[in-house]
């Protein structure tokens, strides 16, 4: 049985100055936004951030920017949030860019127990400087170190006691990864079910990877709403 | 003699043109911006399915009103629906997909294009850096690169170049290149032009390109 937390307070409140933390999402889709609404009441700050993107200037991880809470931020897409170049510019704030792919793959071998890898992405660019670059097959590829986390926190449309997650179309994104590479993952699902009922055929991330579990009511909301 | 069109009519010529680059069956992926334009011109004639990288193999029409789904969206951002027969997936499995030779096309917008294949396409020195997304990973896993973008900047300089003047997407990557005045494959030999837009000859497309351009045997001239 894991956590299944009453209130978001609880949910975060082992997180620390300077801890590593992870999001999902990709945007504003599939991010975990009462997690994050409570990390910014927390008043939690040094974090390195690791996430695809920072969220925009009023929701998601651009709460925690604008409010100074962020340190360190790694993803591969930064360009919704102006208050993000403001605390670059000013050098308030440290990024590290990794090619998508790579920060996927970075965050699936951390959980998975593998310390390092090989991608051709970024070779002969800026992202391989200063890394490792080997030949297999006649073709260059960069080597590339796992991530892990203090904590992950991640969002599912449903979760059950066991910590059993499904999730949503395209709300998927980084969420199975970042469960597995957090030491403490923290799940926030819209529908909180009873053991059993999730087909085990159906589970996208099964409970051992996640500690906690609370039920939340999301906004969602659109960062291009575009009809036809 | 040159043509002068408008943004939006050459952003439309050079998204008609790359269409013809995808082939009936295959799977695709459309970069974001100029890119995704192309998904406007599929012919009804071809089964394409396209990828995007945040999840979805099968991406449809952008929704109605009514069909509007936060939970589903492109690359870009943007809400779209899914086809019958899509499926979803985790980022990792996407980039699998990507990096592992699935894809048979990917079509990205560029910023400078080099001889031997380099491209630059993600960030300028000096100006706010928004980050590389998918591009670094897409240019070395499609079984085939074309880049899409305007033959020459603002300035009218040269995007088609000896050496790529900004930090690189990736080296040696592209496969062909189509802009609005020419389509440009390169070979192991270097650049070759293979057509020239409506109004363009292939003297004018030489006069106007930095890097050196050799004819290619069966070169055709205002072919779109």
């Amino acid at each position: 049985m894991k956590a299944i937390y009453q209130n978001f307070e609880e949910a975060v409140k082992g997180v620390q100055d300077g801890a590593v933390i992870m999001v999902g999402g990709f945007g504003l889709v599939g991010i975990p936004e009462n997690l994050i609404l409570a990390l910014e009441q927390s008043g939690v700050k040094d974090l390195t951030v690791i996430s695809n993107n920072c969220g925009v200037d009023d929701w998601g991880l651009g709460r925690l920017l604008k409010n100074k809470q962020i340190k360190k931020m790694v993803g591969s897409y930064v360009g919704e949030n102006k208050e993000f170049e403001r605390q670059v510019l000013a050098g308030e704030l440290e990024v590290e860019l990794t090619p998508q792919g790579t920060l996927a793959e970075k965050i699936r071998a951390g959980g998975a127990g593998i310390p390092a890898f090989f991608t051709p992405a970024g070779v002969g660019t800026p992202i391989a400087e200063g890394k490792e670059v080997r030949t297999f097959n006649g073709k260059e590829y960069v080597l590339e170190e796992a991530l892990t986390a203090d904590f992950s926190f991640i969002r599912a449309l449903k979760g059950d006691r066991a910590g059993n997650l499904i999730y949503n179309k395209t709300a998927r994104n980084f969420n199975p990864m970042i469960a597995a590479a957090g030491r403490i993952t923290v799940a926030e699902v819209e529908e909180v079910v009873e053991i059993g009922d999730i087909d085990p055929d159906t589970v996208h991330t099964p409970g051992i990877y996640v500690q906690g579990v609370i039920q939340g009511k999301q906004e969602k909301r659109i960062e291009r709403v575009t009809t036809r | 003699m040159a043509v002068e069109l408008d943004k939006k009519a050459v952003r439309e010529k050079i998204a008609k043109r790359a269409e013809k680059e995808i082939q009936d069956g295959s799977y695709v992926n459309l970069g974001i911006g100029m890119p995704t334009l192309i998904a406007n011109h599929i012919s009804d004639n071809k089964e394409v399915v396209l990828q995007s990288e945040n999840g979805l193999l099968g991406i449809g029409e952008y929704p109605t009103e009514a069909e509007l789904d936060p939970d589903l969206i492109n690359a870009g951002k943007e809400t779209v629906t899914a086809i019958k027969g899509s499926s979803y997936f985790d980022s990792a499995e996407s980039f699998a997909m990507i990096r592992g030779g699935h894809i048979d096309i990917a079509i990205l917008g560029g910023m400078e294009v080099a001889e031997n294949g380099d491209l630059a396409n993600w960030m300028i020195p000096g100006k706010m850096i928004k980050g590389m997304g998918g591009a670094m990973d897409l240019v070395h896993g499609a079984k085939k690169t074309v880049v899409i973008m305007e033959h020459v900047n603002k300035a009218g300089e040269s995007k088609v170049l000896t050496e790529c003047t900004l930090p690189l997407t990736g080296k040696g990557v592209v496969n062909r290149l189509i802009t609005d005045r020419a389509v440009i494959d390169v070979t192991e030999t270097g650049l070759v032009l293979i057509e020239t837009a409506e109004g363009w000859s292939a003297e004018e497309v030489k006069a106007c390109t930095e890097a050196t351009l050799t004819i290619h045997e069966s070169f055709k001239e205002e072919a779109f």
